[in-house]
C-alpha cells in the first residue's frame, strides 16, 4: 500500500535539512523575524505585529511561510538549539536558507540540527494548529 | 554542484581548519540556494559579530581558535557591547565581558573593526557592480539598492563562512537577471511638500516592506532627491518591516535610471498604486505609544551618520534638554570621529545628548526598566523596540524629536501628515 495515498493526513515536502522530528503544529501565514521576534530563554514569539506573539514554539513543529527581517534571525534560532527552546521542525513553502542555515550550524556546533522541510502552498495551507505531527527524513510529514 | 580545484583543497582541508569548516558551511547553503557554483567576492560586511549569548560567542571563538582570517577586506557590524560607555547604563558585566570577547574572536580574524551597521558610511563602502558578502539587512538593501554593489540577504553565521573563503554561492542578486523589478509601486498624487518632509522614506519604507512580499519593488513617482540618510531610513525601514533585499527608485537609484531599466525592460509582474491614505496608515503605525509621556529620546538605527550629527547641532543649539528625559544618540565610532572634526559634537553635548558608540538599544541591554516610552525618527526603532524591549514609541521627525526633549512630553507637528 502506498501510504502517501492513504486517508490519513500525509504530505510530502522537499527535506531542505533532512531529519525526524515529532510534536504538536503550530501554524502561521506570516514570515517571521527570529530576532526581536522570538525569545530563546523560553521559546515563545514576541514580535508584537505576529500573529502567533506570545504563544510558545519551543518543541513543535512550526509552521510558517518564511523568515523576514533581521539577519540576525539565525544567531537566534542557533541560541534557541543551544537553549533547548527551538521549535522541533520547521516546514515553511520556499526554501528558507536562513532556517536552513541555522540547522546546519547547529548540527556543526552542537551536534542537533533540526528538520526544515519546504511544502507546496497547497499542503503548507492544509496544516491546522493543534495537530501532531511527524517528520521524516525524506520530508514526509504526517499526522500521528 | 561545480567546484573548482581551489574550492576542493579548501573542502579537503589543504589550507586549514577553517577554511575547511566555512566552506563545509557554504557547500550545504550551496545546495539549499541551488547553485551551479561559487564565485569570488571581493569585500565581505560581518553581522555575526552581534552577540546575544553563548552559542554567538562560541561559534566565533571556534573559528578564531582554528586560525580563521578573513580572504577580502572585511567590516564589522555593531558589537553587543559599547566598550567605554556600557557602565553608564544597565548592561550586566557579564554580558559587557562575553560581548567584548566575541568582538575580540572576530577582530582577530583580520577584520577591520568597524563596528557599525551603516558600513556603506565609512570607508568601507563598495562601489557600483561590486560583487559583496554583507550580512545586516538594512545594509544588504542600501548596499544593492542605493550604491548597486552585488549582495545576496547573507544570514548571521554565513557571512563569516562567505569573508573566510572568499566565495559565495553564484545566485540571487549576485546575477543580473534576477535583480530586475517585479512590483510596480506608483505614487499617486503624493504633494511634494509631503515628499519632502523629512519623515517621508522612513514612512514609505515602512510601507513597501509590507506590499512588497518576495518580490523586488520599484517605486515611481518620487519627485524629489533623498538625501542618503532619507535612503538609509528607506533601507532599514523596508528590511524591517519586510523582507526587502533590493528596491529601485526610478530617477533616484543607479539600477533604475528609467522605469523599463528597472524592470530590465520586463513586464511588472503586480502593479499597485500608493495613496496618501496608505502612507498615513503606515506612518500611524510606526507609532505604538499614546499620549504625551515621554522618558528617551533615541536616534540612530541605522547609526547616526555625520550629516545628520551636521543636521543635528543647529536644532539643538543653545537649547537643553528636559531633565525627566534622556537623550541618545547610537552611533560608530569612524562617524563620531567624523562628526568631532567637522566640530558639531559641541552643541549636542551641550545639550545633554548622550552617545553611545558600535552598538545599540536593540543589540546591548542598555536600557534600564524605567524607560518605558521612547520616540525616535528610525523606522527601524520604531519597527523593533515595542517588541525587544518592552517600550512604546512615537515615532516623529528629527526636530519634533528635539523639541519634545525639550518640553519633556511628546510634542508633534502632524500638519502636514493628518490635515485631509
Amino acid at each position: 500500500m502506498n501510504e502517501v495515498d492513504s486517508v490519513d493526513f500525509v504530505i510530502r515536502g522537499r527535506p531542505i535539512v533532512a531529519g525526524s522530528a515529532e510534536g504538536e503544529a503550530l501554524v502561521t501565514h506570516e514570515a517571521l523575524s527570529f530576532w526581536g521576534g522570538y525569545d530563546f530563554h523560553t521559546g515563545t514569539i514576541i514580535d508584537k505585529h505576529h500573529p502567533l506573539a506570545g504563544v510558545s514554539a519551543a518543541g513543535r513543529i512550526l509552521a510558517v511561510p518564511c523568515s523576514k527581517g533581521s539577519s540576525t534571525t539565525t544567531a537566534v534560532l542557533l541560541e534557541a538549539v543551544r537553549a533547548g527552546t527551538a521549535p522541533a521542525a520547521i516546514l515553511t513553502t520556499g526554501a528558507d536558507s536562513f532556517f536552513a542555515l541555522a540547522s546546519i550550524v547547529a548540527g556543526v556546533m552542537y551536534g542537533k540540527s533540526f528538520p526544515v522541510v519546504a511544502l507546496e502552498s497547497r499542503d503548507f495551507d492544509a496544516l491546522e494548529s493543534g495537530t501532531r505531527l511527524r517528520v521524516e527524513p525524506t520530508g514526509i510529514v504526517r499526522r500521528v | 554542484m561545480h567546484l573548482t580545484d581551489g574550492d576542493r583543497a579548501m573542502l579537503d582541508g589543504a589550507k586549514g581548519a577553517a577554511p575547511q569548516l566555512a566552506m563545509q558551511i557554504l557547500v550545504r547553503m550551496a545546495e539549499v540556494y541551488g547553485a551551479d557554483e561559487l564565485m569570488d567576492i571581493t569585500q565581505a560586511h560581518i553581522d555575526s559579530t552581534i552577540y546575544l549569548g553563548d552559542a554567538t560567542l562560541e561559534f566565533a571563538e571556534r573559528l578564531a581558535a582554528l586560525g580563521a582570517k578573513v580572504a577580502v577586506p572585511t567590516s564589522l557590524n555593531v558589537s553587543g557591547v559599547d566598550e567605554c560607555g556600557w557602565k553608564d547604563w544597565a548592561v550586566p558585566a557579564d554580558w559587557a565581558a562575553k560581548a567584548a570577547r566575541q568582538m575580540l574572536a572576530y577582530e582577530r580574524m583580520g577584520a577591520v573593526p568597524t563596528w557599525t551597521c551603516a558600513p556603506y558610511q565609512t570607508k568601507m563602502r563598495p562601489s557600483f557592480g561590486q560583487q559583496i558578502a554583507w550580512g545586516e539587512s538594512n545594509a544588504i538593501a542600501f548596499a544593492n539598492s542605493v550604491i548597486g554593489a552585488r549582495t545576496e540577504r547573507y544570514p548571521d553565521l554565513l557571512d563569516i563562512c562567505c569573508a573566510i573563503a572568499g566565495r559565495v554561492p553564484a545566485v540571487g542578486l549576485h546575477l543580473t537577471e534576477n535583480r530586475a523589478g517585479q512590483l510596480l509601486l506608483r505614487l499617486a498624487g503624493i504633494p511634494r511638500a509631503l515628499q519632502q518632509d523629512d519623515q517621508f522614506f522612513a514612512v514609505l519604507g515602512h510601507l513597501v516592506g509590507k506590499l512588497a512580499g518576495d518580490l523586488i519593488p520599484v517605486i515611481e513617482g518620487v519627485d524629489v532627491v533623498p538625501t542618503e540618510d532619507h535612503l538609509k531610513a528607506f533601507s532599514a525601514a523596508v528590511a524591517s518591516s519586510g523582507r526587502v533585499a533590493l528596491f529601485h527608485i526610478v530617477g533616484v537609484t543607479p539600477e533604475a535610471g528609467t522605469l523599463d531599466a528597472a524592470f530590465q525592460g520586463r513586464a511588472p509582474r503586480q502593479t499597485r498604486e500608493i495613496t496618501i491614505a496608505d502612507l498615513r496608515a503606515a506612518r500611524r503605525e510606526l507609532t505604538t505609544a499614546d499620549g504625551q509621556p515621554l522618558d528617551m529620546v533615541i536616534l540612530g538605527s541605522p547609526h547616526f551618520s555625520v550629516a545628520e550629527f551636521v543636521q543635528l547641532a543647529p536644532l539643538v543649539a543653545g537649547k537643553r534638554r528636559h531633565a525627566k528625559v534622556k537623550f541618545l544618540i547610537t552611533s560608530g565610532r569612524f562617524m563620531k570621529e567624523m562628526a568631532e572634526k567637522a566640530g558639531v559634537l559641541g552643541p549636542i553635548v551641550d545639550f545633554g545628548a548622550q552617545i553611545t558608540l558600535d552598538t545599540c538599544i536593540l543589540a546591548s541591554p542598555m536600557l534600564p526598566p524605567e524607560i518605558k516610552t521612547l520616540m525616535t525618527n528610525s523606522p527601524k526603532y520604531a519597527y523593533y523596540a515595542p517588541s525587544l524591549l518592552n517600550t512604546r514609541v512615537t515615532f516623529g521627525s528629527l526636530a519634533d524629536c528635539v523639541r519634545s526633549a525639550v518640553e519633556g512630553r511628546v510634542v508633534r507637528d502632524d500638519s502636514l501628515w493628518e490635515t485631509p
